[in-house]
């Protein structure tokens, strides 16, 4: 390798790992900004919207007809759009990254599932069969319609509303807490990796080996690993001096309205329907 | 799904497994879940919850981490090897569980109905192999000790390729069994003969080696730095490292010796089932008129050749195992042939860490058991 490619890789290795940890950051901005807006999923109790997409995201993976998962998705599109989602924020944190992932991985079903032949490719020979064809189909649509779902949940919920609503899936108490404290930590210990990260790219100046940057790398893993145990201690204390004897508590703040009540019958019709009709 | 599924390839969006696949995994899930949860609240009390989240929020960012790989590219650890040395398998795979949790809920990275699946293969049967693993290679050896990195590191490696393999396996499986009426697969659409060596290779090479860099890497720049961090959170949560090796004896592994012996007896349960497992015929099984028949129905009513393949047929002479079919020549019992492979095979593979941890031993000569 290079010297060139060698400065080239140790750039691009720490400039990558911070574009993560800001993606993950600007993601959670982004979803909290469009949880503030007044749309139709925004207007809906937490509990409710889980209740009532949860099932949607279960029978879009159970139906056996590509016309009901079409149609699951056409109306998962329809409440991004109720719910003020501009579609360019689906296309981009979902569709074309799911596309892109599952239509890698079904582009040789076409060609590896044995079945009718419908076409076969000018000069390669490679026959497409109509089973290989409609699996690809199945699989890439099921995969866009139940992350369409589940992202349209989290980009209208606040993450305080979301952890509450699991209590009604019956969550336990301690384990809500505990996804609760995650989640803040989470971004913690994002900002601590990115300032570490920052901080040695602001002092190399020269060219690193791959073994260096592998040592930086795990270093750099190392280091957190010993911060985050010592915060977990600190975060210990911190409840203990509180009062925290082990038992955890939730509060619970949910009210539902008139339009949960005309909203939730809806969505549960519309679920047994494709329940119904994607058998 | 999204930002880190290409990076991620072992999270299993949704729609790839049935329903039912999904159901059964949570269901081999919550035991597990459960007996963690419960160990490490009798070991913690109140430290279980701010250590679990705070570490499962560690898990999470180590997962985005670029690790570069010898080569020149870089890849990404799951971080399992390194929690499981830290933490002991349970708190591991709690905490893994819960950063799969919030990647799937909050993030899109994986699926809802399929986090079962994503937990069982990464988080459960990840921390397991890692921890048999590290314990096996590591042996007696001092904190200090390299046997250790390396330990943790092999532990990662396999780890990350037992996850991989069981869930190449749940995709494989779908094609099999879930199709609608035109005979098209509904989930996953390839079979195990296809699915297994297309997810095993990445993991054999870049994944697995992403996770080896990663937990032998921070294994050792603990010991460098910390080692006493390596050896509080091991006690206090029992299961970890050096208390094992401390207590290697019957106490400790008595548990899972029990285990394994009824798996053995248990073997001849394959036995009851009908039929030869798919894609494992021989050369003879081709010109026989019933195999043919019975290769046909479980192929999609495909004919089979009227002759083996010739690589098939070529190949099939290189090598003699000692117990074809299971069974030793020797042996007139199929049921006690089945249990003697067993052994066999158990015995090949835990020789196989033994004589690994013995040449590490020999190379660092630090096998001396810690005070």
């Amino acid at each position: 390798m290079s010297g060139q490619s060698r400065s080239g890789q140790s750039r691009g290795v720490i400039e990558r790992s911070l574009a993560t940890f800001v993606d993950a950051l600007q993601h959670t901005f982004h979803a909290e900004e469009l949880a503030k807006k007044r749309g139709l999923l925004q207007r809906l109790d937490a509990r409710v919207k889980i209740v009532a997409i949860l099932p949607l995201i279960i029978i879009a993976a159970l139906a056996r007809q590509l016309t009901v998962i079409c149609a699951l998705f056409t109306f998962a599109v329809a409440i991004a759009l109720l719910s003020r989602v501009p579609p360019s924020t689906l296309a981009k944190r979902v569709w074309l990254p799911v596309l892109a992932f599952t239509g890698l991985i079904s582009l040789p079903a076409p060609f590896l599932t044995p079945g009718k032949a419908i076409y076969s490719l000018p000069l390669l020979g490679w026959t497409i069969t109509a089973q290989g064809l409609r699996s690809a189909i199945y699989l890439i649509m099921r995969a866009e319609t139940a992350a369409t779902f589940s992202i349209l949940v989290i980009l209208c919920t606040p993450w305080t509303n979301v952890l509450k609503a699991l209590r009604v899936l019956r969550f336990p108490t301690a384990l809500v807490v505990i996804v609760g404290m995650t989640y803040r930590y989470i971004f913690l210990l994002l900002q601590t990796a990115h300032d570490m990260f920052q901080s040695r790219k602001s002092r190399m100046v020269g060219q690193l080996d791959g073994r260096e940057l592998r040592r930086t790398a795990t270093a750099s893993a190392g280091v957190l690993m010993s911060k985050t145990l010592q915060l977990s201690e600190d975060v210990h204390l911190a409840m203990r001096s509180r009062g925290f004897r082990g038992e955890v508590y939730v509060l619970n703040e949910f009210q539902t309205g008139w339009f949960d009540w005309v909203m939730l019958p809806l969505f549960t019709g519309i679920a047994v329907l494709a329940f119904w009709f994607g058998r | 799904m999204g930002r880190n599924c290409d990076l991620l390839s072992m999270h299993i969006p949704d729609g790839y497994l049935s329903p039912s696949t999904c159901a059964v995994l949570y269901g081999a899930a919550m035991p597990f879940w459960y007996v963690a949860f419960a160990r490490i609240k009798r070991l913690l009390h109140t430290r279980l919850v701010p250590l679990v989240a705070v570490f499962s929020a560690f898990c999470f960012v180590i997962m985005m981490f670029n690790v570069p790989l010898p080569g020149g590219t870089t890849g990404h650890a799951l971080g399992v090897g390194a929690a499981t040395v830290a933490l002991g398998p349970w708190a591991s795979m709690l905490s893994l569980s819960i950063a799969l949790l919030i990647q799937a809920v909050f993030f899109g990275d994986g699926g809802i109905t399929t986090l079962g699946a994503n937990c069982f293969n990464m988080a459960i049967v990840g921390s397991l192999v890692a921890h048999l693993a590290y314990r096996a290679v590591a042996g007696r050896s001092t904190l200090a000790s390299p046997r250790r990195a390396m330990a943790a590191a092999l532990a990662g490696y396999a780890a990350i390729n037992a996850s991989a393999l069981l869930a190449a396996c749940e995709l494989g499986i779908q094609p099999l069994f879930f199709k609608d009426a035109g005979g098209s697969p509904l989930y996953a659409p390839y079979p195990l003969h296809i699915a297994i060596p297309a997810m095993m290779i990445g993991h054999l090479t870049f994944a697995g080696l992403a996770e080896l860099v990663v937990s032998g890497g921070v294994v050792a720049y603990l010991q460098r730095s910390n080692s006493s961090l390596l050896h509080s959170s091991s006690r206090e949560t029992d299961d970890a490292v050096v208390q094992s090796t401390h207590r290697a004896g019957w106490g400790r592994t008595g548990p899972l010796w029990v285990r394994l012996a009824l798996l053995m007896v248990l073997t001849p349960l394959g036995i009851l089932a009908a039929g030869t497992a798919w894609g494992e015929w021989s050369g003879r099984d081709f010109s026989s008129p019933e195999m043919r028949q019975t290769i046909a129905s479980a192929s999609s009513n495909v004919a089979p050749p009227l002759r083996p393949p010739e690589g098939l047929e070529r190949l099939s002479s290189i090598w003699s195992a000692p117990f074809p079919q299971y069974a030793p020549p020797f042996v007139r019992r199929p049921a006690f042939g089945y249990v003697m492979s067993a052994m066999f095979g158990s015995g090949i593979i835990l020789g196989a860490f033994r004589l690994i941890g013995w040449m590490l031993a020999g190379g660092n000569g630090a096998t001396k058991a810690s005070p």
